[in-house]
């Protein structure tokens, strides 16, 4: 790179900034100082406010897009690209993508997880390509002696009355002329779109289909040793004694030791960020083949100390909650009207206990990391859906500064939210550095399922009223979860506005808690995979009381507003999906052989409006069989990239349908009992229905799909099964009930 | 020990303890990173390859059984990714995250090669081995079958096939 350097005033902290490179052709990036990228505020807050982007537009017309975000199967390495290329008006086979490192000088936003994407950078990354297109465009016109406004663009070439130039022909002159103002740069009237709203491709699919390296789990280091971690099958358990010359003396094992970082995390853990990890306690062996090292875990001989954890279990979490059901809650967390003088005078009253399980994340790539202690600093090649946070965490408990901790962005198989959590990243890094050589930490599917950060489960008793015409008046549930003080575990709360709040006139919502010593986070449409279940099925049940059809039911629920109700979302928008979802799936009218049923949810979350419905068919004995699943979604007036659009939808329902059929953690003596694929189970193509997927497509700002799909399939298919069978399921899975009828 | 065999198409000889997994001799001594670890205990086919044109789980097949066979891995399913399972793939844009998608390729084209006109039924009996946590299953199957065409069709067909662009460089 030369010494041409200009600048655009992006934004109080951040600038537009452009290169001219050594061999022709112009670098267009965005700067911001590391100060203003600290902390949560700037990954979830700074929606439209940061620019952030990075192009290399070269002098053989070739843009090459640098992809900002990690990509966890999401399909962002492909969308964040198309809205640069869309309003750089350049077509899309002169597009190369290439993954971004974490650099929080460069980019905002760097993090996969709340469905964000598409709505923290839709109008931003436009905005990087419109300002390019604007420079290229002033390069030309000042070659032509004319006004920018007077040219027009398309498909990578500049045009003016019968003269043309292309973008490569361009590149270069343009890196001399300042940047626009990005926020006020005209963008693309969306009729224009040749790129937005276009089936491309996942940008990696020619390297997955061929088996090149593109994973953390493929990434090698020279030098580098492999390692496995063993820890406390108790959660939070200690290593007291360990025979580790023995394992040194296992073949192909180099060293062995104990890594304890309870104190130095326990020091920073105040500072942490909201993905804050337990301090790694284990054993680390370390060699030359990480299946040597790891058939050296069976010469093992430790005594643990287990902890206060080792007393929990899953039978002890359901007589507990049962017992806190009959005592008074321990806090309410909304009062909406008189939800008990309500019941007290309701026409028809029903009441129901909910149950849901614990759940694993299960990504098919299992938690690693590649760590390097070098020149003073920290290198790590990680699958990470948070490296800003990571990094922070990081720093705090290694005791190393920020900026020497260097993190590049590998495709992760699969993500859901596990990797939100950088447990193994602060594992792998404690065994490089104990070690002094590079290290790969590589978990087997064992630890995977049993050091989760789980989707916790929980109870809810329930009440509902409903008025001498079948009106739902009512409204109270009783949520016991888990969490310690003041506070839900991580992911164990709920809001205190889901739906029906705002809905019916009468609604109370109290929690009570009980201590739980085990990891939860975060998992797929977090509280909302597993509150859409408790919710839509009591819905239904209501219905059924009230003598109505389930579908027409929440649709006249959700003209039900009471004056002055501030519903969390849109009813009409609601009501359209509902509507679509029963007329494409011939809700009421389709004539459905015996044994053979349908059942309806919606759920509102991560912005997206979903209804489905799910078709059953029910064996006399008790066999079911998920026939097919209607999803209408409204994610507002854009979709990006159709072709992914609907592949995260369709896999996002059926990830709700492995959910409600077959998977559930469960805890004895503090250990996971769980460990793989053969008791916890993931759906097979043979169990996988068609997924039909249709969209209303409302005015509304883009919004994201990775998530909201799921939650409507657990209630909805359930539904299905009362419609069959009479039998109403109120815990999960499925598979622990005898669903015969006669 | 050494144990000799022929990897996509080349014979190979490597010096590994005879128990050890195929599966990790294939990535960590001979470096393809391709051929995937889900479960180590065959219930979810990341680590599908060929013996002898059969799909096996590498992570349970130890590397002495490999001795004399020929092993196919997803790197010498083609020359080039014009396999037309890999075509297909592409051109049905199946892969989400993608980890478990060569041990799919894998079982796919085990399957098209003894049954060149698969059912659902036939694709479901042949699949069910393969986890996907992402649930591609319905452009799967639909690959399969896209495949099964571009495999009857002249060549040509498969060439306009790479997609849209935008790899990355
Ligand atoms: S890794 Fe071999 S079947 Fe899962
Ligand atoms: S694409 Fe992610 S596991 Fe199949």
């Amino acid at each position: 790179m030369n010494a041409v350097d200009k600048t655009g005033n992006l934004s109080r902290r951040g600038f537009l900034h452009v290169t001219a490179l050594a061999g022709g052709g112009m670098l267009i990036g965005a700067r911001f100082s590391l100060d203003g990228a600290r902390g949560a505020a700037a990954a979830t807050a700074g929606a439209d406010a940061a620019l952030n982007a990075f192009i290399r537009l070269t002098p053989d017309g070739i843009a090459t897009i640098m992809a900002q975000n990690p990509e966890i199967g999401q399909g962002v390495k492909t969308m964040l690209p198309m809205l640069i290329a869309e309003e750089l008006d350049i077509p899309w086979s002169q597009v190369r993508v290439e993954q971004a490192d974490f650099d929080s000088t460069k980019y905002r936003g760097q993090m996969a997880g709340g469905s964000m994407a598409t709505p923290m950078h839709y109008q931003s990354m436009r905005r990087v390509g419109a300002a390019a297109r604007a420079m290229l465009v002033a390069a030309a016109a000042k070659q032509w002696k004319t006004d920018p406004e007077k040219c027009t663009t398309e498909a990578g070439v500049v045009h003016f009355k019968k003269k043309s130039l292309s973008y490569g022909e361009l590149a270069t002159a343009a890196a001399e002329i300042e940047p626009p103002n990005p926020r006020t740069v005209p963008l693309k009237d969306p009729a224009d779109f040749r790129i937005i709203g276009q089936e491309i491709p996942g940008v990696d699919n020619p390297k997955i289909v061929t088996g090149e390296p593109l994973f953390g789990i493929d990434v090698t280091v020279p030098g580098m040793k492999y390692a496995v971690f063993e820890k406390c099958r108790v959660h939070g358990g200690k290593v007291k004694t360990a025979n580790l010359d023995a394992v040194k003396a296992s073949p192909g094992v180099t060293d062995a030791f104990v890594v304890d970082a309870t104190a130095q995390a326990e020091s920073a853990a105040a500072s942490f960020s909201m993905f804050q990890v337990a301090p790694p306690n284990g054993i680390a062996i370390v060699g030359d083949s990480w299946w040597l090292v790891n058939e050296a875990r069976s010469k093992l001989e430790v005594t643990w100390d287990e902890g206060p954890t080792a007393s929990q279990s899953t039978a002890a979490f359901d007589r507990q909650a049962e017992e806190l059901s009959m005592q008074a809650p321990e806090r309410d967390l909304r009062n909406d009207g008189d939800a008990a003088g309500a019941l007290a005078s309701a026409a028809k009253t029903l009441e129901a206990a909910y149950q849901y399980p614990f759940l694993a994340h299960a990504p098919l790539e299992p938690q690693n990391t590649t760590a390097h202690f070098h020149h003073g600093g920290l290198e790590m090649w990680a699958p990470i859906q948070t490296p800003q946070f990571a990094r922070g965490d990081l720093a705090k408990t290694l005791g190393i500064p920020e900026d020497q901790i260097t993190i590049h962005l590998t495709r992760m198989g699969g993500g859901f939210g596990r990797r939100l959590y950088w447990d193994y990243m602060l594992e792998a890094a404690l065994i490089a550095r104990q070690a002094g050589v590079p290290v790969k930490l590589v978990w087997t599917r064992e630890d995977d399922t049993r050091f989760d950060f789980f989707r916790p489960g929980g109870y809810h008793y329930l009440k509902g009223g409903l008025d001498d015409s079948g009106n739902l008046v009512a409204w109270r549930d009783h949520f016991v979860s888990f969490g310690e003080g003041p506070r839900f575990a991580p992911s164990a709360e709920m809001a205190p506005n889901e739906f029906p709040q705002a809905f019916v006139p009468n609604f109370a919502l109290q929690a009570s808690k009980m201590p739980l010593g085990i990891p939860t986070g975060a998992l797929r449409a977090p509280t909302s995979n597993a509150i859409s279940f408790v919710v839509q099925s009591f819905i239904d049940e209501l219905a059924a009381e009230a003598g109505k059809d389930p579908l027409q039911f929440r649709l006249d629920l959700l003209d039900a507003a009471p004056d002055g109700m501030r519903p969390a979302f849109d009813a009409k928008r609601m009501k359209a999906v509902l509507e679509l979802v029963r007329d494409k799936s011939g809700w009421g009218t389709a004539d459905l052989p015996e044994g053979t049923g349908q059942g309806v949810a919606f759920h509102f979350s991560h912005r997206g409006y979903f209804a489905e419905v799910v078709q059953a068919t029910v064996s006399k004995e008790g066999e079911l069989g998920v026939d097919r699943i209607w999803v209408a979604g409204d994610v507002g007036r854009q979709l990006v990239n159709p072709s992914n659009a609907v592949n995260q939808v369709q896999g996002a329902a059926l990830d709700g349908l492995a959910q409600a059929l077959d998977q559930e953690i469960t805890f004895e003596g503090g250990r996971t009992k769980e460990s793989n694929f053969h008791n916890f189970k993931l759906l097979r193509i043979d169990q996988a229905p068609p997924v039909e997927v249709h969209w209303v497509m409302s005015d509304n700002q883009p919004t994201g799909l990775g998530e909201p799909a799921l939650p409507p399939v657990p209630p909805a298919l359930c539904n299905a099964i009362f419609a069959v069978t009479g039998k109403r399921i109120r815990s999960l899975p499925i598979a622990k009930h005898d669903l015969s009828w006669t | 020990m050494a144990i000799a065999f022929t990897l996509n198409g080349k014979s190979t000889t490597v010096e590994a303890p005879p128990e050890m997994p195929l599966l990790w001799v294939l990535r960590d001594e001979l470096d393809l990173k391709g051929t995937k670890f889900g479960c180590g205990r065959s219930f979810c086919g990341a680590c599908t390859v060929h013996v002898n044109g059969e799909p096996e789980r590498s992570c349970r097949m130890p590397v002495s059984r490999a001795e004399g066979k020929e092993i196919t891995t997803i790197e010498g399913l083609s020359e080039d990714g014009a396999h037309p399972v890999q075509v297909a793939w592409q051109e049905i844009d199946v892969p989400q995250c993608g980890y478990c998608q060569a041990g799919q390729i894998m079982s796919a084209s085990a399957l098209l090669a003894g049954n060149p006109q698969p059912t659902d039924g036939d694709i479901d009996e042949a699949m069910s081995g393969n986890i996907c946590r992402c649930a591609t299953y319905g452009r799967i199957r639909a690959a399969i079958h896209h495949a099964a065409k571009l495999a009857q069709a002249p060549p040509t067909s498969h060439e306009t096939a790479t997609g849209a662009g935008g790899s990355e460089a």
